[in-house]
């Protein structure tokens, strides 16, 4: 028998992890319920910017937050070149080609990242206290990243709710020609809404390298898990990628500690293909 | 010079040709229908106002401005707000953020408050139902938040499209008073209607569209006098 001190550590871990997961999903999720097209390569931008972080931080010493700043400015730069370079020219051709080019992004990205950098994991190691409450070990290391990752998803909420420009985000995936004819140009919307989604990919990204090693490979580390939790909290339906992260989450901390890390995610595998059956549209969709 | 000129505009969708050498004039405080058959073109007429469809042949100015071929943001940063066939509420939005998705122009979000105070004053129910989900409304509400979320442009020219598509006859009724209350507010509008006898009751003028063709224009009154007009549409 396990002892309970550990499930409840593991079930806090599951929540620390469960808040960068929702950022990384929220992105993804944005530009999909907006644009209509999953970034297949969006993981691999969250490389790219843990790469940026690695060497402003670890290799020239810049401070974190600096380092932060410039991945999240690349996040945005990356969000806007992959809109206007490769989804803005096929924004009307069948969905498979867009599959295909995103997918092919990832293939660019994985070698060109072999090439500049080779297979080896690098990783920032900063050095924080870790704190015990009741028993349970909360390093800060996974403690502030989860703090700022839910910190964002506020300001991602009040952006979207509250702001012109983030209501007419909401509005132009529910009704692109409407929303033109409110005076919106929806090219500039999917722009804006790029810029966002590469946004959450540079913060993530920040948060991501001080607990995980970067690799070229990373994105097939995280990228199905996120793809997976978007799907399974309803394609674009934003609360529902919430909710599903730290299902998600859970389960991989808690089977992680009961069994193996392995296992966990085959049992988050297992869980998704259940769900999809009996819940096809996502786990907060209306049964129709 | 007229608020709204068209000449000669011709219209389609790939080989099929809506319009033909449409001419059509409205001039400043002015309501004016165009009436027609079910594919008359009436439809196609109000999208290629608004920029939603590129016109083929044709120019359209719109106070001086040459708009033809700009792009449906464009226009309606002119000062033309058009209500859609089907209203095109966004409806998962609350009746609150469908009114200000209609401020969304610089120009408006300026007056934002103030004209949400109007276009409360005019339609209370929508003041009642601000929080609520646009598809949750009657189609009658829903109506009038597709006319409010017009008025929230500040407009100079409001295109109908139907506007008693899909209604009660009763709220049909209701909704034509509701235009009119908007008319003696001084605002211009051009409306495309099926219910020929109501809306020619409502405006100065009305032009008959029949296959993609302008076949006859006239005082409103004069029109609903013309026999054939009299039996095929108003039904007396």
């Amino acid at each position: 028998m396990i002892d309970p001190i550990f499930l409840a550590e593991a079930a806090v871990n599951g929540i620390l992890l469960g808040g960068i997961l929702a950022l990384l999903a929220l992105g993804l999720n944005l530009i999909f319920g907006v644009i209509d097209i999953v970034w297949i390569a969006y993981v691999d931008l969250v490389m790219l910017c843990m790469y940026l972080v690695y060497f402003l931080v670890q290799v020239y010493g810049w401070p974190v937050w600096a380092g932060g700043l410039a991945a999240a400015a690349l996040g945005v730069l990356l969000g806007l070149g992959v809109h206007l370079l490769i989804i803005s020219p096929i924004l009307g051709s069948a969905p498979i080609n867009q599959l295909l080019a995103t997918g092919g992004l990832l293939f660019f990205l994985q070698s060109f990242a072999t090439f500049l950098w080779t297979t080896d994991h690098r990783s920032v190691r900063i050095s924080l206290p870790s704190y015990e409450i009741a028993g349970i070990f909360l390093p800060l290391t996974r403690v502030i990243p989860f703090g700022i990752s839910i910190l964002v998803l506020i300001a991602l909420y009040v952006f979207l709710t509250r702001t012109f420009v983030g209501t007419a985000i909401r509005a132009v995936a529910q009704d692109r020609e409407a929303m033109a004819l409110m005076g919106a140009d929806p090219r500039r919307i999917y722009l804006v809404t790029s810029a966002v989604g590469g946004l959450m990919a540079g913060l993530a990204g920040t948060l991501l390298i001080f607990q995980y090693s970067v690799h070229p490979f990373f994105g097939g580390q995280f990228g199905p898990l996120t793809f997976m939790i978007c799907v399974l909290g309803g394609l674009g339906n934003m609360v529902g990628a919430f909710v599903a992260s730290f299902i998600m989450s859970e389960i991989i901390s808690i089977a992680g500690v009961v069994w193996s890390t392995e296992m966990g995610y085959v049992i988050a595998f297992v869980v998704f293909i259940v769900m999809i059956f009996a819940r096809p549209g996502g786990i907060l969709a209306r049964r129709g | 010079m007229s608020l709204l000129e068209l000449t000669g505009v011709t219209a389609g969708y790939g080989a099929f040709t809506a319009l033909w050498d449409v001419a059509l004039r409205v001039e400043r405080g002015e309501a004016i229908a165009v009436v027609g058959p079910n594919g008359a073109g009436k439809t196609t007429l109000l999208r290629v106002i608004s920029g939603v469809l590129p016109m083929r042949t044709g120019t359209l100015t719109f106070d001086g401005a040459p708009l033809g071929g700009r792009p449906a943001h464009e226009v309606v940063a002119h000062g033309i707000a058009h209500v859609p066939e089907g209203r095109r509420l966004f409806p998962n939005l609350t009746v609150a953020d469908n009114l200000k998705m209609g401020a969304y122009l610089a120009r408006a979000r300026a007056h934002y408050h103030e004209t949400l105070e109007r276009v409360y004053g005019l339609f209370p129910v929508l003041a009642e139902r601000r929080t609520q989900r646009a598809g949750s409304l009657s189609g009658g509400e829903q109506q009038m938040l597709a006319l409010g979320r017009a008025l929230m442009s500040r407009p100079r020219l409001i295109l109908l499209d139907e506007p008693s598509m899909g209604l009660a006859p009763v709220m049909v009724l209701r909704l034509f008073d509701l235009i009119r209350r908007i008319r003696e507010e001084g605002y211009t509008i051009l409306v495309v209607e099926q219910n020929v006898r109501q809306v020619l009751k409502l405006v100065d003028r009305a032009y008959l569209l029949e296959v993609g063709r302008i076949k006859m224009e006239g005082r409103a009154a004069e029109l609903a006098e013309q026999d054939f007009v009299r039996k095929a549409y108003v039904g007396l």
